[in-house]
């Protein structure tokens, strides 16, 4: 008997959320509401955030059901920006496979794909300048990709081989590339949010003209940083770009665990007095736009904005995931805004700038040269093959001088070697 | 060369002065926090720096923890040195993983493409009726994660000169302030008037720039009977007992936690054959687990007597009862009889 209950009152209930379908169900995203391209015309990109309540719930479109790009949010991107946008996510795609097989061969320990979001690391960066400063989570590499950082050095961090310009220490995949304006990836969520506040804040008070993005997945909105980054990033102005990738799960758990069920994640923005856009994110031009109109935004002293980009995990959260365990079979097949590889280059087809026959031939080339690529980096090792940086650099870089007690464990490691593997590990 | 010119402070005002001097000195430094801007913080550490400095230098923060250590994080990355004030060691919880995960590992996890060179100051430890949320030492939270120095001061003259190094540091360092002694050094004897710092020979301070290198412990009184390792507020608690007692003690000031200073350490004990660790904070895995661990390992065969440890209880700090909770004068001498004894 629960002490305290009380006859004459109807009993509190507790709700634990729960996705519409599970593995064996029939998914049907028919409740999702689609709004026409153009349903709320591009505002003055220094509107007050009050007056554009209506964008956090609404949907930035451009391209539309005949693949054709219009309305006021059409940025308007020359074919040849357009095929380039096009094969920077067909790169990420092919990189991704390529990497995604070589830890199924037992090359490395882990790796996230991308797939299905493509569109909202690569359209975004090309929405910003080159020297703008990126706080990526975990599924940024479209970000690396767009800014033509080496594909030898990302494998060689994904291998964690002699070549890794993180020493490998590392997780896969948690790149650093600060030459690249791309920061270090953590693997504690959301934790790069307050970051990138405080690299827009320094850029401000320096009287700097870059500013800072950052990306975070719907899950993580809920941890304490997201907060603390929003207040402050409004109560300073500061010249920072929030964006959530809503893919619509986090591992196993939907959305709804992240307060989906009653309302949208652009609209966190209202609380905090700051801009909110919600964007079609499978929409590469209305993820440009919408980057577009936030940058311009930040960069005249218009202050943040929230971007949510709708979207969908098209595969496992990473390498170490089943999603067939938890999700209905054929969701992605099924989700009502497509996939941004075929919609956008669809609408290069649609304005003539494309053909079936130019696509198939850039997937092989890319395809080989990521081939090749891999192959480069295999020179320098594959993990737990032997290629990797000397013993000792496990003890640098923890301080800027190694203090006498990491020396000490240092030689205390070097002499357990010498014990595990005699005098030809000595003479190597 | 001619001296320097001192001038006597007690130890907010050589706070105050070591982050005046670094304003001045580097246009990168940034100081923000609760309270600090123009009203000049709730211990005054930062009084007048915002109207000297400007508003871009030293500024007022949201009630985030989290956000004041993460913006932080953000804005070494930019280049610039902030030095955030956490208002109470207390309230630093919710900037934790921000200091653990994120400061700490930036340098090593980015492989020095990254780094955080990045002074958290926090008034820590009690002695002030500031009950179990103003009152705690949470300094072995941060001795254990890698990556982070941790520096506690017991003089005006040691705080300027250590928090102008952990400001030039390159890498983070959370930098406690006894705050029972920001004002006069503290006998152990509550009831007592309180001594001010200008009697003190650690008060007198020069004006302008200098440093006390991080890592370098300071001998506060020689002795050959009993080695006595401590920092912060019990330094002054443990020399009253002392001299009190006319016990030949050998008291070192640590200074700095980590990096810390062995080769001191080490020589003393084997000089007097006995140690003694001294400090504010809860006894289970306190930092004097750890000295105590590491003088067993160095002296071994020079001990005479088991190592002692004199700490504050693992309770939460009692409002009422803080005088039984905190490692004074009755439970010192306890402890000097026994390792004497021995």
């Amino acid at each position: 008997m629960v002490h305290g209950i009380k006859d004459n009152l109807a009993p509190l209930h507790l709700h634990v959320p729960e996705p519409k379908f599970r593995p064996g169900d029939k998914a049907d995203f028919s409740d999702i509401i689609v709004p026409e391209v153009d349903a709320i015309t591009r505002p003055d990109e220094h509107a007050s955030p009050a007056d554009i309540h209506a964008l956090a719930y609404g949907l930035v479109r451009v391209l539309g059901d005949d693949n054709q790009a219009v309305g006021s949010w059409n940025p308007g991107l020359d074919a040849d920006t357009l095929r380039a946008m096009l094969r920077k996510m067909l790169l990420l795609r092919a990189f991704d496979d390529r990497m995604f097989r070589a830890q199924r061969q037992g090359k490395t320990s882990f790796y996230m794909k991308s797939f299905g979001e493509e569109a909202t690391s690569v359209a975004t960066t090309m929405a910003l300048h080159s020297d703008d400063m990126c706080f990526p989570s975990y599924r940024q590499q479209g970000i690396l990709v767009t800014r033509d950082y080496p594909l030898v050095d990302m494998m060689n961090q994904i291998y964690s081989n002699s070549g890794d310009r993180l020493k490998g220490r590392q997780l896969p995949i948690m790149y650093s590339a600060k030459d690249y304006g791309f920061f270090s990836i953590s693997g504690n969520l959301t934790t790069q949010y307050p970051q990138a506040v405080g690299w827009a804040m320094a850029s401000a008070s320096r009287a700097d003209t870059r500013i800072s993005a950052v990306w975070c997945g719907d899950g993580s909105t809920a941890e304490g940083d997201f907060h603390s980054a929003l207040t402050f990033a409004a109560v300073y102005n500061a010249p920072v770009i929030f964006q959530v990738v809503n893919n619509q799960w986090a591992i196993s758990s939907f959305s709804g665990f992240a307060g989906s069920e009653r309302t949208t994640f652009a609209a966190r923005a209202i609380g905090y007095g700051i801009a909110g856009l919600r964007v079609d994110g499978n929409d590469a031009l209305a993820v440009f736009a919408a980057m577009q109109w936030a940058a311009n935004r930040a960069r005249t002293n218009g202050g943040p904005t929230l971007i949510e980009y709708f979207t969908y995990r098209g595969e496992g959260h990473s390498t170490s995931d089943d999603p067939g365990a938890y999700r209905a079979a054929e969701e992605y097949a099924l989700w009502p805004l497509g996939d941004p590889v075929t919609r956008l280059k669809d609408h290069l087809i649609a304005i003539g700038a494309w053909s079936d026959e130019q696509h198939e031939a850039l997937i092989l080339e890319l395809s080989n040269s990521v081939k090749a690529s891999q192959k480069e980096a295999e020179q320098n090792g594959i993990l737990g093959h032997g290629l990797h940086h000397p013993m000792e650099s496990m003890f640098e870089d923890v301080f800027e001088e190694m203090p006498w007690h990491l020396k000490e464990q240092c030689e205390q490691m070097l002499e357990e070697q010498r014990d595990k593997f005699g005098p030809e590990w000595e003479a190597r | 060369m001619s001296e320097p010119v001192t001038k006597t402070m007690n130890m907010i005002e050589a706070i105050n002065s070591a982050l005046d001097v670094m304003l001045a000195k580097d246009p990168e430094v940034v100081i923000m926090g609760e309270d600090v801007g123009y009203f000049g913080g709730v211990f005054r550490a930062t009084a007048g720096l915002q109207k000297k400095h400007g508003k871009t230098r030293v500024f007022d923060t949201p009630i985030s923890e989290c956000g004041i250590i993460g913006v932080g994080v953000g804005m070494a990355a930019y280049g610039l040195r902030p030095v955030p004030e956490i208002q109470f060691a207390d309230y630093i919880y919710p900037g934790l993983d921000q200091l653990v995960s994120e400061a700490a590992r930036m340098r090593y996890r980015s492989a020095n493409d990254f780094i955080c060179p990045m002074t958290v100051r926090s008034p820590f430890g009690g002695g002030i009726f500031g009950g179990q949320t103003h009152s705690q030492s949470p300094e072995s939270l941060f001795t254990h994660v890698c990556g982070i120095k941790t520096v506690i001061p017991a003089t005006p003259y040691d705080a300027k000169g250590l928090l102008i190094a952990a400001i030039e540091d390159n890498d983070p360092v959370v930098f406690f302030e006894p705050k029972r002694i920001y004002n006069g050094p503290f006998s152990g004897y509550y009831d007592r008037p309180v001594e001010p710092w200008s009697k003190h020979d650690g008060s007198a301070v020069p004006e302008g720039y200098y440093r006390i290198d991080l890592g370098k412990a300071a001998v506060v009184r020689e002795g050959q009977a009993v080695t006595v390792l401590t920092y912060g507020t019990m330094v002054h608690v443990v020399k009253a007992v002392v001299a009190e007692h006319g016990i030949d003690a050998e008291i070192i000031d640590l200074r700095t936690l980590l990096p810390l200073d062995i080769e001191t350490i080490e020589a003393s004990v084997k000089k007097t054959g006995r140690c003694m660790v001294v400090h504010e904070a809860t006894r289970t895995s306190g930092f004097g687990a750890e000295l105590a661990a590491q003088v067993q390992e160095r002296c071994f065969y020079h001990l005479e007597a088991p190592i002692e440890r004199v700490t504050g209880f693992d309770t939460p700090y009692p409002h009422s009862l803080e005088w039984a909770y905190f490692p004074g004068p009755v439970r010192l001498a306890r402890a000097f009889d026994k390792i004497m004894k021995d």
